[in-house]
């Protein structure tokens, strides 16, 4: 980050203040979000960010094991980022590495500040996120796709987590970096953001920033986030919406047979 | 679609951390109060009463509560109790003492062993969810025969009914006996044909379980099955 040389084809930010992709600084990539995506998962998501593919999955709370990580108190949020094989351009050797630990335990804690734990005791909340194809953001997406999951699977939080990152490049700072902004760019902050109370659960820095710079790419990102936020609650009402919309069919059968009456 | 705006404003849905309301005083289940508001802790359908506003959730462990009636599975034997599974969080040990039987100390796999089906009552959750549940009260016992069907326990008092309106109607039309356990685990028995209608009844409540006119559904599907197997 910062050191990388730019290959002389690559224009981050051109005459226009365009970015790579055609983005203007403070425009994000197309998010979609699905809830309940998959059966055997107690919940589940599945996000679709620019061209990131995230699946997160949420088993529990369930027993916890092994036994000696149990809190007699509360629940453990135990979350594992792991990256498909094929989501990278190289082949990524697959298993754990360094990242995906750290990203792992950021998000964890991340999750851990919004959920009630305290009504689970000895129990562990398990949330496993899947990259199944990486293009620059994708502990930002797999935290949100996580914190849908979650909602998905019944479990009781006090809010969503919402996330998005910002990031410098070209002395210009910009919200929510694609993967040429990542590698090529000055800096890059990925933000967890709780919408209804203003905290910052999740907050990492690469790069070198101003005091300035980093103040401007905060609320960059946190407005990102609230745009993340919207599309995250519009995705689990709509995951129940539609079946409401089904079961309606024949209910309005039975309201035309009794106007017939 | 249209017609859908009506029915949602009927059933809200909200998601954790949405605002319902203003007065602490009137949060109940599903929701949590913070600086002297009320807001949505799962997600769920909005139910507001005049005292209470509550989240009922869409889906969700079970929880065991004080009372519940559940089936259970036997997992695990030790010489004075039995390890039952009841679907939830937690291991719920049955102690010997909490039998209808008199058993010595480590002739507990003479009475019951790993798979049994159990009908129980959970007598006491305490501060850090530790279970006891026991066999010794009217009509708990173990169950021998029929079949288990699992549903998600946030949809057993759909499975119900009001004042058993709905499982009264699977009882009397499939003639099979069954006992909807507070776990989401159901038991039932009676001849094939008949568990079978009940089980796929049991399945389309749960696949509708927050449509509105779901008694009269129910009672179209098992009216057109009965006169498919007759």
């Amino acid at each position: 980050m910062g050191g990388a040389p730019i290959p002389a084809d690559v224009k981050l930010i051109d005459e226009n203040g365009r970015r790579a992709d055609g983005r203007l600084p403070d425009e994000m990539r197309p998010l979609k979000i699905e809830a309940g995506v998959l059966a055997r998962a107690d919940g589940s998501a599945y996000v679709e960010w620019g061209m990131n593919k995230i699946m997160a999955a949420v088993y529990g709370p369930r027993e916890c094991h092994p036994r000696h990580l149990q809190n007699p108190e509360r629940a453990l949020v135990q979350c594992t980022y792991n990256m498909a094989s094929f989501s990278v351009e190289d082949r990524k050797r697959p298993g754990p590495d360094r990242r995906s630990h750290e990203i792992s335990k950021i998000i964890s804690e991340a999750l851990t500040h919004v959920v009630f734990t305290e009504y689970f005791p000895r129990t562990s909340i398990d949330v496993y996120i899947e990259v199944l194809q990486a293009n620059a953001g994708t502990r930002c997406a797999g935290l949100t796709a996580a914190s849908v999951a979650l909602a998905d699977a019944g479990v009781p939080m006090r809010d969503l987590v919402a996330s998005c990152a910002a990031g410098k490049v070209a002395e210009t700072m910009i919200v929510d970096l694609a993967k040429e902004e990542d590698n090529f760019g000055q800096a890059d902050i990925p933000v967890g953001y709780v919408p209804r109370t203003g905290e910052i659960v999740l907050l990492q820095m690469d790069g070198d920033l101003t005091n300035d710079q980093f103040t401007k790419g905060i609320s960059l990102a946190i407005d990102g986030c609230k745009k993340v936020y919207d599309i995250q609650r519009d995705a689990l009402k709509r995951r129940y919406a539609v079946r409401t919309v089904d079961a309606d069919i024949p209910q309005s059968g039975i309201e035309s047979g009794k106007e017939g009456i | 679609m249209q017609s859908s705006d009506s029915k949602e404003s009927a059933r809200e849905i909200v998601v954790p951390g949405e605002l319902l309301g203003t007065d602490p005083r009137k949060a109940g289940p599903g929701t949590f109060t913070e600086n002297g508001k009320v807001y949505a802790a799962q997600l769920g359908i909005k139910s507001a009463r005049p005292d209470e506003i509550s989240v009922v959730p869409l889906s969700g462990q079970y929880m065991p509560m004080r009372g519940d009636l559940v089936v259970g599975k036997i997992v695990d034997i030790g010489p004075s109790n039995w390890l039952v599974d009841i679907n939830s969080p937690y291991p719920a040990p049955l102690h010997v003492t909490e039998v209808p039987w008199r058993v010595e100390f480590g002739e507990t796999s003479k009475f019951m062993t790993v798979g049994d089906i159990v009908l129980l009552k959970v007598v006491d959750v305490d501060e850090i969810k530790r279970i006891s549940v026991s066999m010794q009260d009217h009509g708990l016992r173990k169950l021998t025969g029929g079949m288990v069907v699992d549903v998600s326990p946030s949809k057993v008092p759909r499975v119900i009914g009001r004042n058993g309106s709905m499982i009264q109607m699977l009882k009397n039309d499939t003639g099979c006996r069954i006992y909807v356990g507070q776990n989401g685990r159901i038991w039932i028995d009676g001849d094939l044909d008949n568990i079978v209608r009940a089980m796929q009844a049991i399945k389309m409540i749960e696949d509708e379980a927050h449509s509105l006119g779901l008694t009269e559904k129910v009672k179209r599907y098992l009216e057109t099955s009965s006169r498919k197997g007759a």
